[in-house]
């Protein structure tokens, strides 16, 4: 029966069905309107709610981060309009819209304008933290990209100049709101890249109304920052306002004068550093010199580990002492035999033949030449000699006598 | 000098280069002294960099040939 179909897990049928829905257009970017309800905060910062009509209902989730971009608070009941994506939750086996906004009913067409083109453009990366350059620390040249009239480009130049005079800045007047804006604008960015203005570009305008703002939500403009090789820092209106040049910005700040300041460094916070510089090496300097001293007194006061005739004086002393006992134990070992050669000597003496011959004694040696120590060796007629202490006779034997 | 070539970013990156080195404090002293010199000198030249600098605004122009063109900046909004 099953034969011919796979059969599938469930996981492998839920994620089917989500890849289906991944790939289609128009879930991946929707606006869906309805009304609040079920709406909870979890304690991960999540939030979760149900949109619905009078016939239906759709399970939403909105996660912490897009919910911190919230401008207002959702309840229950609120007619909303909600945007993001849709896709399957593949634990439950349900779809749901994954929110990255919630807008009350009521507002303008241009915010719903505005939430559009961000929705669009975020998808597309071009708010991606990734593609933000830096900016750097200390540009020669600043491009400031805005109206040559009102009070925002003195403010940037006024700031400028006090905090760090160096950077030169090049004005690229344009207008900032009617039709005419958002190419003027985005074509003195484009322009700046085009001739290497500038190390750093501003653009922005000072306060006013969201249609006043409205320039620095075109996609134009949003396009020009984007493709911008010089770090641009997105300036528009007052704190609370945020434009789409601001997510595409590679900086945002919150007014024209907030991009002064972090464009450039503070010549004071540099000079404090030149100081810090300054008393550092002075005294890292100091600190060798007194340690060189000081090993340089240590040497004086411990010359035997430092000098080296020490050492060698030392070996010499060492090889003195040496060659003394050496010579002691000659000495004694010497001595010694002298001694014992003298004992040797006068015994040899005492015993010696001659000293006996010499008190009157004389010995008889036969022809051979063999001491005749008996008698009995002796025949009448053989010869004999006979030495004495000074010299000898050769002698004959007459007659042998017995002993007596 | 090469010292010359140093923009005052540059400057300050070597500055503290030489600082570390010297608070490491394991050069020989010939070395740590020259050292101490050229610090002492780059810190001279950048404060002297900075008490001298003059802002330059200027407006640009597209000129005729599209080229950027200077032109001062004169108070639009007075």
């Amino acid at each position: 029966m099953s034969a011919e179909r796979p059969i599938l897990s469930v996981t492998q049928l839920n994620e089917h069905i989500r890849s289906l829905l991944d790939a289609d257009g128009l879930l991946s970017d929707v606006c869906v309107r309805g009304e609040l309800s079920n709406y909870k905060i979890y304690p991960s910062g999540h939030h979760y709610f149900t949109l619905k009509d009078s016939e239906s209902s759709l399970r939403c989730v909105m996660f912490k981060s897009s919910a911190a971009r919230l401008r207002f608070r959702p309840e229950n009941g609120m007619s909303v309009t909600v945007f993001g994506r849709v896709s399957v939750y593949p634990r439950d086996g349900a779809y749901q819209l994954y929110c990255t906004g919630i807008m009350p009913e009521g507002v303008g067409d241009l915010q719903i304008a505005f939430e559009q083109l961000k929705e669009k453009l975020a998808a597309e990366g071009l708010f991606d933290p990734s593609h933000k350059k830096p900016l750097p620390p200390f540009p020669r040249t600043i491009a400031v990209i805005t109206s040559s009239a009102g009070a925002a480009v003195h403010d940037m130049i006024r700031i400028l100049g006090h905090r760090w005079p160096m950077t030169k800045v090049v004005l690229l007047p344009v207008r900032v709101q009617g039709v005419e804006a958002p190419p003027e604008i985005a074509g003195a960015i484009r322009y700046a890249n085009e001739f290497q203005i500038a190390d750093l570009i501003i653009t922005g305008r000072g306060g006013g109304s969201m249609e006043d703002l409205w320039a620095f939500n075109d996609e134009r403009v949003a396009r020009a920052i984007y493709a911008s090789r010089i770090p641009v820092i997105s300036a528009v209106g007052h704190e609370p306002d945020v434009t789409i040049s601001d997510y595409v910005a590679d900086r945002r700040a919150s007014t024209p004068s907030n991009a002064a300041e972090i464009a450039v460094p503070d010549q004071n916070e540099i000079l404090e550093l030149l100081r810090s510089y300054e008393i550092r090496s002075g005294q890292a300097m100091h600190k060798q010199l007194s340690q060189l001293k000081e090993r340089l007194n240590s040497f004086r006061q411990k010359r035997v580990l430092t000098d080296p005739s020490a050492s060698i004086d030392n070996r010499r002393i060492s090889l003195d002492y040496s060659r003394d006992r050496l010579c002691a134990a000659q000495e004694r070992i010497l001595s010694g035999k002298r001694q014992q050669y003298v004992r040797l000597a006068s015994a040899l003496d005492a015993m010696s033949p001659l000293r006996v011959l010499s008190r009157g004694y004389a010995v008889a040696e036969d022809e051979t030449g063999g001491t005749v120590k008996s008698a009995e060796q002796l025949h009448p007629g053989e010869l004999l000699r006979l030495r004495f202490a000074d010299g000898g006779a050769d002698c004959r034997v007459e007659e042998l006598l017995s002993g007596e | 000098m090469t010292e010359q070539e140093l923009s005052f970013e540059q400057s300050l990156a070597r500055l503290d280069e030489i600082v570390r080195h010297l608070e490491k404090g394991d050069l020989p002293l010939n070395d740590s002294l020259s050292l101490f010199e050229e610090g002492t000198g780059l810190i001279r030249r950048c404060g002297t960099m900075l008490d001298e600098a003059e802002q330059k605004v200027v407006k640009l122009k597209k000129g005729p040939d599209r080229h950027p063109q200077e032109l001062p900046f004169e108070d639009d909004n007075a």
